[in-house]
């Protein structure tokens, strides 16, 4: 029973991390109705930045705040630079563009900072009380920074100006710019905001599943997973989903599959929700154009 | 009498289709234009060439004087004119009370909450339903929070698209009461693009009259609405 | 409707005193002519890579067969390549078949595969079949590193395939056998591909990616050949997939990661998506230019796939094919055909 605990919740703590890349690819989702398939790589491109200023003697919280700058500014001059060009081009083109971007920031991530893994420190100390046999200071230390980071994302978007006018270009964008919003940047910010949550999500990993280029790709499944299971238009599905999916994926992982099988619940989870329901569990209903 | 509005020698396309030729059109300081036509005279097209929607142009269009013909749609509704698209145009999945939040977005004064009142005061329905999703409300419902979000900008200029379309006649009657309620004690000019000619007639002072692409006829509205030969040809009543 | 090549209603045009279509089958030729005389004149390693765009070629026409004639999009056929690859692999090292008789068979398993998981998703669009073949391409290797397989598959230390010998009698050394082998296969294969795609099938193909609902009234059964669709490129990626493995000579799961998949998708918009020539240039460059790149670093290959992705998104949509039927089409104009006499 105590085994089974400890999976559970050692499974909500990576679901806080599946719940903010849901998040981040839920928010891009919902204003261009495109997949960013290089979300993770972004996150881990900011996470390295984030061991390179540690590295350079920085204390860790001033790291992650100027990380999560930057992974905002990195998020707004991908939208500005890369993404503005295909945005109304065919849905393909922009999933290879996305492709290609991935590529590029796995790549460059090896060549600037090597493929040999890198340890991550985490903020939590290992003797910390809040630790317990169920789970470690870190595991609860990421639930809780999860759903700060998540809380202030939902309140930005519900009370204040800048994020109803998010919600509105995202949600009709010729009205948006009636009311005189530049659609435009609106797009760019979401971005740079989806960008900035998926750099909690690798900082917080990355002490886990340690630093390397590929840290991301595993956990980027989880989050497709997680957002399609919660509904791909649907932010508060996608964190839900998240947590799902990490409880699922370490039960099935225990119990059912074994722990070197756990990609295929990811698979299992997207394909299943894609043939079986669609919009996921909270999603509004897809349409398909004739 | 100053003019706030005026299109010289104006051609509006999509793409390669030419919809509008050679419009001349102006609206009066304070003053209700109305312009009248047919399905596909391109009436919606003129709106969206003041605002530089979707469309090529060539030509001028001139508000307050300065040329506008070329700003891009956000900087021009930052000067002062606020359009009510056809369809309405609302936020569906926001509250009432968000939409008109955003139709004040690019204000930076502070007397934002006190304008809620004053539309809230044209149009008391809506006060009732503030907390309400917006795709909830009636068509009229709707039309009325479409011309109270752009009241929210306290425009110069109010540009409304068939306002009338799809509802009942007395609800019609009420909004158009209510627009020259505006006019008069706002002294917000409006353009009016409308299919039904007679009440536009009601409100407006001057209309044009738009049959595909051209202005064909314009004048008072008392004298066109005056005479039954032009009433019979061209309006259909 | 470039795709679906000329009819033959009006009377051919001449060019410089042979029609177009003459020209055509000239250049092929000509290009077979030199595909035979290239093992006798390369070094061995240059013989491995000519072997390899062969490889790749089949591969990256299957991809084509798929996602430019029928709309859909894989981002996971290096699953099919594993599968292919990994069938011979077992076959050699643990039964008595015979090496030329493991294609054929990795191509019906394959067939059979891409069938099955084109059913269910044959129900998804564009960008969500995308995603369902993305999740595939990254688990596959951790499927084919599961611990209760590893007495099939070896495990994570793979199995080696002894090269095959040539056939006793013929003058060549196995390196270049296995060359004429692999040959044998590309031919045909796309002999094959052509038929398909200009035929009645391949009218089909493109009324459903054009408006599927509307094909469907026509009382083509969408479904079937949607999945049936899959299953052909299942078939032929499977088969570039055992051709690979006899090739390099060793399997493991680590050779079948993301970056395969990618690879593919490189190779055909580089190419030229539905394009039956484009898979030939797609797999050139996709044999070589890692091959350059990985001596300037180990990044570089990655980081050169990544910005002809993007590059070729923006400038050139319909790849190198693409361009050669445009510059093509503006020669016309200039020369101009000659009257028939």
């Amino acid at each position: 029973m105590q085994a089974f605990l400890h999976q559970v919740l050692s499974g909500l703590a990576n679901g806080g991390i599946y719940a903010s890349i849901a998040l981040a690819l839920v928010m891009i989702y919902q204003a261009t109705q495109l997949v960013n398939f290089a979300q993770g790589e972004m996150a881990m491109f900011s996470t390295y930045i984030s061991w390179s200023m540690i590295d350079a003697g920085f204390p860790y919280w001033a790291a992650f705040i100027l990380t999560l700058v930057f992974a905002f500014v990195l998020g707004v001059a991908i939208e500005r630079i890369i993404v503005r060009p295909v945005e109304r081009a065919p849905v393909l083109t922009a999933v290879i563009v996305f492709i290609g971007l991935l590529v590029i920031l796995n790549s460059v991530a090896g060549w600037i900072f090597s493929y040999t893994i890198k340890a991550f420190p985490s903020p939590f100390p290992s003797d910390a009380w809040y630790g317990s046999s169920y789970m470690s200071p870190h595991e609860v230390g990421m639930i809780f920074i999860t759903l700060v980071v998540l809380a202030l994302i939902f309140a930005f978007f519900r009370y204040t100006p800048l994020g109803l006018a998010m919600r509105a270009a995202a949600q009709n964008p010729m009205s948006s710019q009636l009311v005189g919003i530049r659609v435009g940047w609106m797009l760019a910010l979401g971005w740079g905001l989806a960008g900035l949550v998926g750099s909690v999500a690798g900082m917080m990993a990355a002490p886990i599943v340690y630093l390397d280029p590929n840290m991301m790709a595993g956990i980027i499944l989880y989050g497709f997973a997680a957002a399609l299971l919660g509904g791909i238009d649907n932010p508060w599905g996608a964190v839900l989903g998240g947590f799902i999916v990490g409880v699922l994926e370490n039960v099935a992982g225990a119990y059912v599959v074994g722990t070197e099988l756990k990609l295929t619940v990811a698979l299992v989870i997207i394909v299943g929700v894609l043939v079986a329901k669609p919009s996921g569990l909270f999603g509004r209903h897809l349409v398909s154009r004739v | 009498m100053t003019t706030i509005l005026e299109m010289r020698d104006l051609d509006a396309a999509y793409g390669p289709t030419q919809v509008l030729q050679s419009i001349n059109l102006q609206v009066d300081e304070g003053g209700i234009v109305t312009l009248l036509g047919a399905n596909g005279a391109g009436k919606t097209t003129t709106l969206r060439a003041i605002c530089n929607m979707m469309v090529r142009l060539s030509g001028e269009i001139r508000f307050g004087g300065q040329r506008i013909d070329g700003k891009a749609t956000e900087d021009i509704v930052r000067l002062g004119i606020a359009h009510v698209p056809d369809g309405r145009g609302t936020f569906v999945g926001l509250s009432v009370e968000e939409n008109l939040r955003l139709g004040a977005y690019t204000r930076r004064d502070k007397q934002v909450t006190a304008d809620f009142e004053r539309v809230y005061a044209y149009f008391p329905r809506l006060r009732e339903r503030r907390h309400q999703q917006a795709g909830t409300l009636s068509g009229g419902e709707q039309q009325m929070l479409a011309i109270s979000r752009a009241l929210m900008l306290r425009p110069k200029l109010l540009l409304l698209d068939e306002p009338s379309f799809g509802l009942a006649p007395l609800i019609v009657q009420e909004i158009f009461r209510i627009l020259r309620a505006i006019n008069q004690q706002e002294r917000v000019s409006m353009l009016l693009v409308e299919q039904n000619a007679n009440i536009a007639l009601e409100l407006a002072d001057h209309a044009y009259l738009l049959e595909t692409g051209r202005i064909i006829l314009n004048g008072e509205s008392k004298v066109i609405s005056s005479d039954e030969s032009v009433r019979r040809a061209y309006l259909g009543y | 409707m470039a795709i679906l090549g000329e009819t033959s209603s009006a009377p051919a045009a001449l060019y410089a005193g042979l029609s177009l279509r003459a020209w055509k089958r000239l250049g092929i030729a000509v290009i077979l002519v030199v595909a035979c005389a290239a093992p006798f004149f390369t070094s061995s390693y240059h013989l491995f890579q000519l072997t390899m765009v062969l490889v790749y070629a089949i591969a990256l026409l299957g991809l084509n067969i798929l996602t430019g004639f029928n709309g859909q999009f894989s981002l996971g056929h290096g699953a099919f390549y594993a599968i292919g690859a990994y069938t011979t692999a077992i076959l050699l090292d643990q039964t008595v078949v015979p090496y030329w008789a493991t294609i054929p068979i990795a191509g019906a398993i394959c067939l059979i595969a891409g069938f099955l998981f084109g059913l269910p998703a044959l129900r998804l669009e564009g960008l969500y079949l995308a995603l369902a073949t993305f999740a595939l391409a990254v688990a596959t290797p951790q499927i084919l590193k599961y611990k209760n397989f590893d007495h099939w598959t070896g495990g994570v230390q793979g199995i080696i395939i002894n090269k095959p010998d040539p056939p006793p009698g013929l003058p060549l050394d196995s390196d270049q056998w296995l060359y004429f082998f692999c040959l044998l296969c590309t031919v045909p294969l796309f002999v094959m591909g052509w038929n398909l795609l200009r035929g009645r099938t391949g009218r089909a193909l493109v009324a459903i990616r054009e408006h599927p609902i509307a094909a469907a009234t026509m009382g083509i059964d969408t479904a079937l050949y949607k999945s049936l669709t899959f299953g052909v490129s299942a078939m032929y990626t499977g088969i570039a997939g055992a051709l690979g493995a006899l090739v390099a000579q060793f399997v493991s799961p680590d050779s079948f990661q993301l970056f395969l998949s990618i690879s593919f998708l490189v190779g055909i918009v580089i190419g030229g998506i539905a394009s039956i020539s484009g898979a030939v240039f797609g797999a050139v460059f996709i044999e070589f230019v890692p091959n350059i790149a990985d001596q300037i670093s180990k990044a570089a290959p990655w980081a050169i796939y990544g910005i002809f992705l993007i590059a070729f998104m923006y400038a050139m949509p319909l790849g190198v094919a693409g361009l050669i039927r445009v510059v093509g089409a503006r020669l016309k104009r200039l020369v101009g055909p000659a009257e028939r006499s």
